[in-house]
């Protein structure tokens, strides 16, 4: 079963990380998965650009309209996913649970439609 | 053995092995009842099976089979059939149980559905009857267990024990959920608390960890206490002043039993701890004469362990007890000046008791005053009301 495990992070407070916590956390990022390619969970992943660069689409009556920036404005912001192949939920969870940004933010795990 | 009886002692055991074998609740379910019905045609006239419980497992298991094949000529593809394997007498009844109580208290259920699940599936209560010891509507709780099963079934929720590495924190969750159900039937629901003791029972009987056992001894040893926690007026009437010729023996001896359990074996943590506490006062013929400084002692190691507002409050008690009001007093006052339990009812009513037994009268009715617009159960209220009449 395919489960999309999305991350959520305060944007905010990433200028306030120190430099060499950001490179230990891109170490454990790189590590995570190398991690979940030996297991067989890996399927695909990204991170995302920050809010800043996001546009929000919707056609209302066959009109378009753009506007800039998330559709919700939230604490936490969708920073990247890890589309992953898990056994049942509590495979996913344990998955889930390691992705480094865990520790710090928060991670949504949602079974994909089969 | 009637069959009334055999439903009693083995329908819960039997949809938990249906619910394995069926790999769905609903399905499980109405399997149960088929079994039943079944049971009722043949029984009488065949004689009571040698085991029942298998007899039943299978009889539900064959009858399940039948629909899913009859729904799949209706609707093609549309259902799975479980395999047809040979293990009808080899049932891991005790495993099944442990599984469902694990899947109706999983963490990744919204906690209201995780007690509505366990009073249902596991205890075997009606919806109606959940719904009206959680103030709430049959419909409302209705959805909740849709809501429930649908989640177990998309997200796919594993039908299983979860691994020792991760048992501490699921048994966490199930031990939470049973509390919930003793805490609900504390004042009014003596059903409610009887049934979160025997799921406690259950537990220790499957898995006899530690906190497991814990639990079942703060359970037991307050429960001991329940003919007198309240009046014929339904006032609650405070520890110090219960007629402790009327607790019951039985219970405590078993509690004091479980509590030293317990506390001997590896991983003990907050529910014994607990436990521990109420089996000092339990033990104590009196107020005057508890072991004060063990149960100070008890909320220190307590307190370490899970730092909480709650716990600080009652050990200021404990304190007050221990050396006298005015130092109770001093460690309330802290608790409150940092914010954290202004709207808990129980820290101004502590905070008034105290200032009671100091003679300051006009500060002691202010604090009740408080205590009393916060309240919300009937019998503390009124405990309260007492309190300011005698002021």
């Amino acid at each position: 079963m395919k489960y999309l495990c999305l991350v959520y992070q305060e944007e905010k407070q990433e200028a306030n990380v120190p430099r060499d916590q950001i490179e230990q956390a891109k170490k454990d990022y790189w590590a995570f998965a190398e991690d979940i390619k030996k297991s067989g969970h890996y399927i695909v992943s990204h991170g995302l650009q920050h809010t800043d660069a996001a546009t929000t689409v919707r056609v209302r009556n066959g009109k378009l309209s753009t506007t800039d920036g998330p559709f919700a404005e939230t604490k936490e912001q969708l920073g990247g996913f890890f589309l992953i192949e898990a056994k049942d939920l509590n495979d996913a969870i344990q998955v889930a649970a390691r992705i480094p940004s865990a520790k710090w933010g928060s991670i949504e795990v949602r079974p994909v439609w089969v | 053995m009637g069959i009334e009886e055999v439903y009693r002692a083995e329908s819960r055991r039997v949809l938990a092995t249906l619910i394995r074998l069926l790999g769905d609740f609903d399905l499980a379910e109405e399997a149960l009842q088929d079994a039943f019905a079944a049971a009722v045609e043949r029984w009488p006239v065949e004689g009571v099976p040698a085991s029942p419980r298998s007899w039943l497992i299978s009889a539900g298991r064959f009858r399940a089979i039948d629909r899913l094949r009859k729904r799949r000529r209706e609707v093609p593809g549309e259902h799975d059939i479980p395999q047809e394997t040979d293990e009808s007498e080899n049932y891991d009844v005790v495993d099944d149980r442990l599984r469902l109580i694990f899947t109706c208290c999983h963490p990744a259920l919204n906690p209201d559905a995780q007690v509505a699940m366990t009073l249902r599936e596991i205890c075997g209560l009606t919806t109606e009857q959940v719904a009206a010891a959680f103030l709430t509507t049959a419909p409302t709780l209705a959805q909740r267990i849709v809501r429930a099963k649908t989640k177990i079934r998309d997200a796919k929720i594993p039908y299983e024990i979860p691994e020792r590495a991760d048992l501490p924190e699921r048994l966490a969750s199930v031990l939470h959920v049973v509390y919930l159900v003793f805490n609900q039937g504390y004042f009014t629901r003596a059903d409610l608390a009887t049934e979160a003791i025997r799921l406690g029972r259950l537990l220790v009987e499957l898995l006899p960890e530690a906190e497991a056992t814990g639990l079942l001894a703060l359970m037991v040893l307050h429960d001991a206490r329940r003919a007198t926690r309240t009046n014929a007026r339904g006032e609650l009437i405070p520890l110090e002043e219960q007629d402790r010729s009327q607790w019951n023996r039985e219970q405590i001896r078993e509690g004091v039993g479980l509590v030293e359990r317990a506390l001997t074996s590896r991983g003990f943590g907050p529910y014994t701890l607990q436990a521990a506490i109420a089996a000092l006062h339990a033990e104590a013929p009196s107020s005057q004469a508890t072991d004060w400084p063990q149960i100070v002692g008890l909320y220190d190691v307590l307190l370490r362990a899970n730092p909480s507002p709650v716990i600080e409050l009652n050990r200021a008690a404990a304190v007050a007890m221990r050396d006298g009001p005015e130092h109770g007093l001093t460690l309330i006052d802290a608790i409150l000046a940092r914010g954290e339990l202004e709207e808990y009812h129980l820290a101004h009513a502590a905070r008034a008791d105290l200032l009671r037994r100091l003679g300051r009268k006009p500060e002691a009715r202010s604090a009740y005053e408080r205590a009393l617009a916060l309240a919300v159960e009937e019998p503390e209220r009124r405990l309260i009301e007492r309190r300011l009449k005698e002021l």
